[in-house]
């Protein structure tokens, strides 16, 4: 059984304008110490994905369907009391910005202990104990002295190195980590995601990566799923993924990543805007902004299929295999060309 | 911390020395004359005069004048004699100041309450009922003015429905034997309903309305939806996360609207027929009885900064960011 195993999830939120879709039909599992990268856009419903499963959304306008499994338990359905012992404990999150995911007016030792007590049947001296444990396993240089800081006495790495530390002080079996890198800069984004994996290893926890940096992705996932518009475009194990992408938006996601080694003038983009979730486009979501556009396209959503070569590669286009598989082989080469 | 502490200790003499000035130049070095008062006005003989003028020591230089004025309020703590009554400007601002210290701090805590109670609860469940029905009573707490208020209760509640006095004040630890007038605990506390009321509703709907806001930027804050991802109950989201972070800005406001208060408290102690400072300036404006108005202004003056500083101080305390600096 996967740890987490989601079904046909869905998500929309009642506004003012009317009803947005920000998630819509998505399928996904998560084995126990694998990571999984979801990548799209910023509003492709990635972060929304997650907080669905965490029950984190507001409730007053959240509509959500569908299952989400852990542990062969259902998230959705279950009571504020299971979902509250669950979270924090077994299931954790880090979020894009560390600067404001603290609270400015507790120690970041009592924070950590908060975060222990509230699972843990434990005296606040363990606790602490705990919390300075893995303030030195994040890395904060003299951990003993700077237990009872406050977050605002710390730079933003190390704020996201206390996140880190204060989402794995229960050992969680599986961490959720929205954007965990975007705020930092790029030597910190490299230490961050060092950190992350060492600790994977350590604590063999299970982890869902959300970000919209391929790069990222290919340094820690396993398998990926990446999303455009609430949906979810193209699933597939990770090399399989960038030696043999399969959606015209996967391929402008991998076309606009900037190379160090390459002579260009200027990045690639994807041209055009993410649709509204509030009037989404008709057909394929992605066909006014795609280069490839059929008639098709404008009137018939594509289904999430397996390609011809890999029953566990899904996609959801209408393109002819040969195209695609023309259009991956030449991104690779250009990839290829551009590296050597 | 105790650098802090220095600072606004000096911060807080300077202003003392310099509302001291501005007051003393604006009653004693201005165009009307201070002995002239003391003589009964356009009518003062001539002997009065020259003896109230040596008295006064306004026969003597400016600066000489401020020291003498500073000296005698900083050593002795005398703020001179009322030019009307002879009386001591000290006891008529010590049989004032608990009438007023009654009103404000009294009518702090009842507009606290309601502010915290209906804010909050406005904050958690926006749209709702309550949270209309809040928002109305915020619209006529800050149109109404007190005295408008004070007759309308005063009506409502003393004249028609007879359940409170509607006016005058009962001293809390028991009047005067020989005045006949009501005492005790009690009685302070039922003559005071109506006032505090009064006086509270203006700043109860505009805290209500801070607090509400506060509250519901609060809510969306990363740091909350951490703590509740770290699975914290509501309760504790709400107490431990929320309002230690919404009440801050409150702690400032509460310190700097208590001066406004004091102020405020003129009308409510008018409509009441309360004896407090209010009043007492009052009266001693429309005698010309500068030495009263003078030692209103430096008391109420030396009791803000003091509560100012003592505020500033529990800010620092509760709120690291600024501890430091």
């Amino acid at each position: 059984m996967a740890l987490l195993d989601i079904r046909d999830l869905s998500t929309s939120f009642r506004t003012e304008d009317g009803v947005v879709k920000a998630v819509q039909g998505v399928n996904f599992s998560v084995e126990k110490g694998q990571t999984l990268g979801i990548v799209g856009e910023s509003g492709c419903g990635k972060s929304v994905t997650c907080l669905t499963i965490m029950g984190l959304n507001p409730k007053r306008n959240t509509v959500s369907s569908g299952e989400a499994l852990w542990k062969g338990k259902d998230l959705l359905t279950s009571s504020p009391r299971e979902l509250r012992e669950i979270r924090g404990d077994e299931i954790s999150m880090i979020f894009q910005d560390p600067m404001t995911s603290l609270n400015p007016v507790h120690t970041i030792g009592r924070q950590l202990v908060e975060a222990v007590m509230l699972h843990r049947d434990v005296t606040k001296r363990i606790a602490r104990a705990r919390a300075l444990e893995l303030l030195k396993a994040v890395g904060i240089p003299k951990a003993e002295n700077r237990i009872d800081d406050y977050p605002h006495q710390f730079s933003g790495g190390m704020r996201q190195r206390v996140m880190i530390a204060m989402a794995l002080i229960n050992d969680p079996d599986l961490l959720i980590a929205d954007e965990p890198t975007t705020a930092l800069d790029v030597t910190t984004q490299a230490q961050i995601l060092s950190l992350m994996k060492r600790l994977q290893e350590d604590f063999g926890s299970a982890i869902i990566m959300i970000t919209h940096d391929l790069g990222v992705v290919a340094e820690i996932a396993d398998d990926v799923l990446v999303m455009y518009a609430a949906n979810v475009v193209e699933q597939a194990e990770v090399h399989d993924l960038f030696n043999h992408p399969q959606h015209p938006y996967t391929w402008g996601l991998m076309g606009s990543l900037p190379r160090l080694d390459a002579d260009v003038e200027r990045l690639t983009q994807i041209p055009g805007q993410p649709p509204s979730l509030l009037r989404p486009p008709s057909g394929c979501r992605f066909h006014p902004r795609c280069p490839y556009v059929m008639e098709v396209c404008k009137t018939t959503v594509p289904a999430l299929e397996p390609t011809a070569h890999d029953a566990d590669h899904l996609q959801k286009c209408h393109l002819d295999q040969e195209t695609k598989d023309r259009e991956a082989a030449k991104l690779l080469a250009a990839t290829m060309a551009e590296a050597g | 911390m105790f650098r802090y502490l220095v600072r606004r200790i000096l911060w807080a003499m300077l202003l003392f020395l310099v509302i001291t000035f501005v007051t003393f130049v604006i009653f004693y070095v201005g165009p009307n004359n201070p002995a002239r008062a003391v003589c009964g006005g356009e009518q003062a003989k001539r002997a009065c005069l020259v003896q109230a003028t040596r008295k006064l020591g306004l026969n003597k230089p400016m600066p000489v004048q401020y020291y003498r004025f500073l000296k005698k309020l900083v050593i002795h703590q005398d703020l001179g004699t009322s030019f009307a009554t002879s009386q001591s400007v000290n006891q008529r601002i010590k049989e004032a100041a608990p009438v007023t210290a009654s009103l404000v701090l009294g009518g702090a805590v009842l507009w606290m309450i309601i502010g915290l109670s209906v804010g909050i609860f406005s904050a958690l469940k926006p749209r709702s009922l309550l949270d209309r029905a809040a928002m109305v009573f915020v619209l006529i707490g800050v149109s109404a003015h007190p005295v408008w208020i004070g007759l309308i209760f005063e009506y409502v509640f003393g004249v028609k429905l007879g359940w409170t006095p509607i006016a005058n004040y009962a001293n809390f630890f028991g009047a005067p034997g020989d005045s006949g007038l009501p005492g005790g605990p009690w009685q302070w506390f039922y003559h005071l309903i109506l006032p505090w009321c009064t006086f509270a509703l203006l700043f109860a709907a505009l805290y209500v309305r801070m607090i509400r806001a506060n509250v519901m930027e609060t809510l969306n804050e990363d740091f909350v939806r951490t703590a509740r991802a770290k699975g914290a109950p509501e309760r504790q989201v709400l107490i431990s996360h929320v309002l230690r972070n919404a009440l801050l800005p409150v702690v400032t406001m509460l310190g700097m609207d208590i001066g406004i208060a004091l102020g405020g408290a003129i009308f409510t102690e008018t409509v009441y027929q309360l004896p407090g400072l209010g009043q007492t300036a009052i009266i001693g404006i429309s005698n010309q009885d500068l030495a009263i108005v003078q030692g209103v202004i430096v008391f109420a003056t030396v009791a803000i900064i003091i509560f100012n500083l003592l505020v500033d101080l529990l800010y620092a305390w509760i709120d690291p960011r600024i501890r430091l600096t």
